[in-house]
């Protein structure tokens, strides 16, 4: 039997000041799959995020996160979803804790609870030690950490993540991206990881290259090398992406 | 989402503003600062040159500083509503905004918990400035302070919730400078905050008008007259409508669907 469908979306239409940002996107998101969405600046990843998390809102196509519509079931369906934005969205003036405990209220999780499930994240990104610290005496990695560990406290089901390495040195970037790799095999979390640095895909990750708001490819990293006839990802990305007379 | 989840998330967002609100000590200090200038300085020099007849809720003659208290009050919270409208601005430029609004709650509860949040942290500011007033010897009746806990309640939300309406539509934080030459001033000044109506009829009728339909006039009314253990009736009902009517608008200006959101190109 099939892992069930996390995040599935269809015929996803979006237009911004006449612009269309995304055409007829669809795809689907299983429990324990690990989905990068690839595409160059401008390919509409952050415009798609926003509308998965409701951000903003398109009457052109269907969104549905673990079975719940999300124009008709919002709140079901947004309590399903974690998400790590690309820009730190973090309270700078309080400390770590006080950052969790407010994003876990939001989420309706007593105190006590929070207190458990915060510790067992912050102490999975070793981040437990630095709880009292505020948020502006981290570095940027770190502040990182607390952001996963706070897309996690309330055990989503589908991690959102957009661009989450941008700007962090190479040690950092790969903890980031081998545990968020292992939370999806060990836990059967399903992610959706917007990025444009390739070396973050894995071989057996799902990829979905989006260009000027097309889908141009969606399967394995193997379907997709096929497909493109090519050897390496970069190479398919760049035929895809670049190789297109647009 | 159960009633606990309302209640905590409510608390949740009530208590992160209350507590960034004590710890920011230069913010706390700032926000007093004004409104004891303007009673110490404004108007004690004022005093001399403006008489004031006797009229309700007083019941004597009175100080001028008496008089601008009430104002004052309106006046913490009308800078308190625009600073969370600004804060707003600047927490949808950072991006902290996006957690809130991504929370499993509906929209509308999240902005009207925010709004508590700030008209906690006005009510805070008010009942610290009414102590200093009060060691100038500057008293209300005892009730009067109880009394104007509700009225306080009342007036925050429309302010704060004119500030939710605002931020809906400004697209930049540099646009902030506007609110303050357009919104702030002229809603202070053309009010009943510093001069009672019947002064302001003598030297211009416009202005007269313009102070009484102002709903900042009638917040510092409904403040003025709880103050002395009296309720303005008319006042809070227009108070209460001007508080319906930003909030709805606020609440339509935030709707991904129907709003300006997807307009700012911002969370």
């Amino acid at each position: 039997m099939k892992p069930a469908i996390a995040l599935s979306i269809e015929n996803l239409s979006f237009t911004y000041s006449g612009k269309k940002v995304l055409d007829k996107v669809g795809f689907q998101i299983r429990a324990g799959e690990c989905t990068v969405l690839l595409g160059p600046n401008g390919a509409g990843k952050t415009t798609l995020f926003s509308l998965i998390t409701r951000l903003y809102d398109s009457h052109d196509g269907r969104i549905e996160l673990c079975g719940f519509d999300l124009q008709r079931q919002t709140c079901k369906a947004l309590a399903k979803l974690g998400i790590v934005f690309q820009q730190t969205t973090l309270d700078l003036d309080l400390s770590v804790m006080d950052n969790l405990y407010y994003h876990a209220s939001l989420h309706g999780i007593g105190r006590k609870q929070a207190q458990q499930q915060i510790r067992q994240e912050l102490e999975r990104l070793d981040m437990w030690e630095r709880r009292l610290e505020k948020i502006r005496q981290l570095n940027g990695g770190h502040k990182r950490r607390v952001e996963i560990a706070r897309a996690l406290i309330h055990k989503p089901s589908l991690l959102l993540l957009d661009e989450p390495t941008v700007g962090l040195d190479v040690p950092s970037r790969q903890a980031i991206v081998e545990y968020v790799h292992q939370l999806s095999k060990e836990n059967g979390l399903a992610v959706l990881w917007a990025s444009h640095l390739i070396d973050e895909i894995y071989p057996d990750d799902h990829l979905l290259i989006l260009h000027k708001g097309h889908i141009k490819a969606n399967g394995t990293v193997d379907e997709v090398l096929r497909l493109t006839n090519t050897a390496h990802i970069k190479e398919a990305f760049h035929n895809l992406t670049q190789g297109e007379a647009t | 989402m159960t009633i606990v989840h309302y209640w905590r998330a409510m608390w949740g967002i009530v208590g992160r503003e209350l507590w960034r609100f004590v710890t920011q000590r230069e913010r706390f200090i700032s926000a007093l600062v004004r409104p004891l200038v303007w009673l110490f300085v404004f108007a004690a020099g004022f005093r001399a040159a403006l008489g004031l007849a006797i009229s309700p809720p007083y019941e004597t003659y009175i100080l001028y500083e008496v008089y601008i208290t009430p104002g004052l009050c309106g006046m913490i919270q009308l800078f308190n509503g625009m600073q969370s409208s600004l804060s707003m601005v600047y927490d949808r430029e950072m991006g902290s905004m996006r957690i809130l609004m991504v929370s499993p709650l509906p929209r509308w509860f999240l902005l009207l918990s925010k709004l508590f949040a700030g008209v906690g942290v006005s009510i805070l500011q008010v009942y610290v400035f009414l102590g200093i007033a009060w060691c100038d010897d500057i008293h209300a009746p005892w009730q009067g302070y109880l009394w104007a806990l509700p009225a306080l309640m009342l007036s925050g939300l429309m302010l704060g919730a004119l500030g939710l309406l605002l931020s809906s539509f400004i697209k930049q934080l540099e646009n902030f400078a506007g609110v303050m030459n357009f919104v702030i001033f002229p809603m202070f000044f053309m009010s009943t905050a510093l001069y009672p109506l019947w002064k302001l009829k003598e030297s211009s009728a416009l202005l007269h008008n313009l102070a009484q339909y102002n709903p900042f006039s009638q917040a510092v009314e409904l403040i003025r007259f709880a103050l002395y253990g009296q309720m303005a009736q008319y006042a809070f009902i227009y108070t209460l409508v001007a508080f319906t009517v930003f909030m709805a608008i606020a609440i339509l200006g935030y709707n991904p669907s129907k709003g300006m959101m997807s307009r700012k190109g911002g969370g």
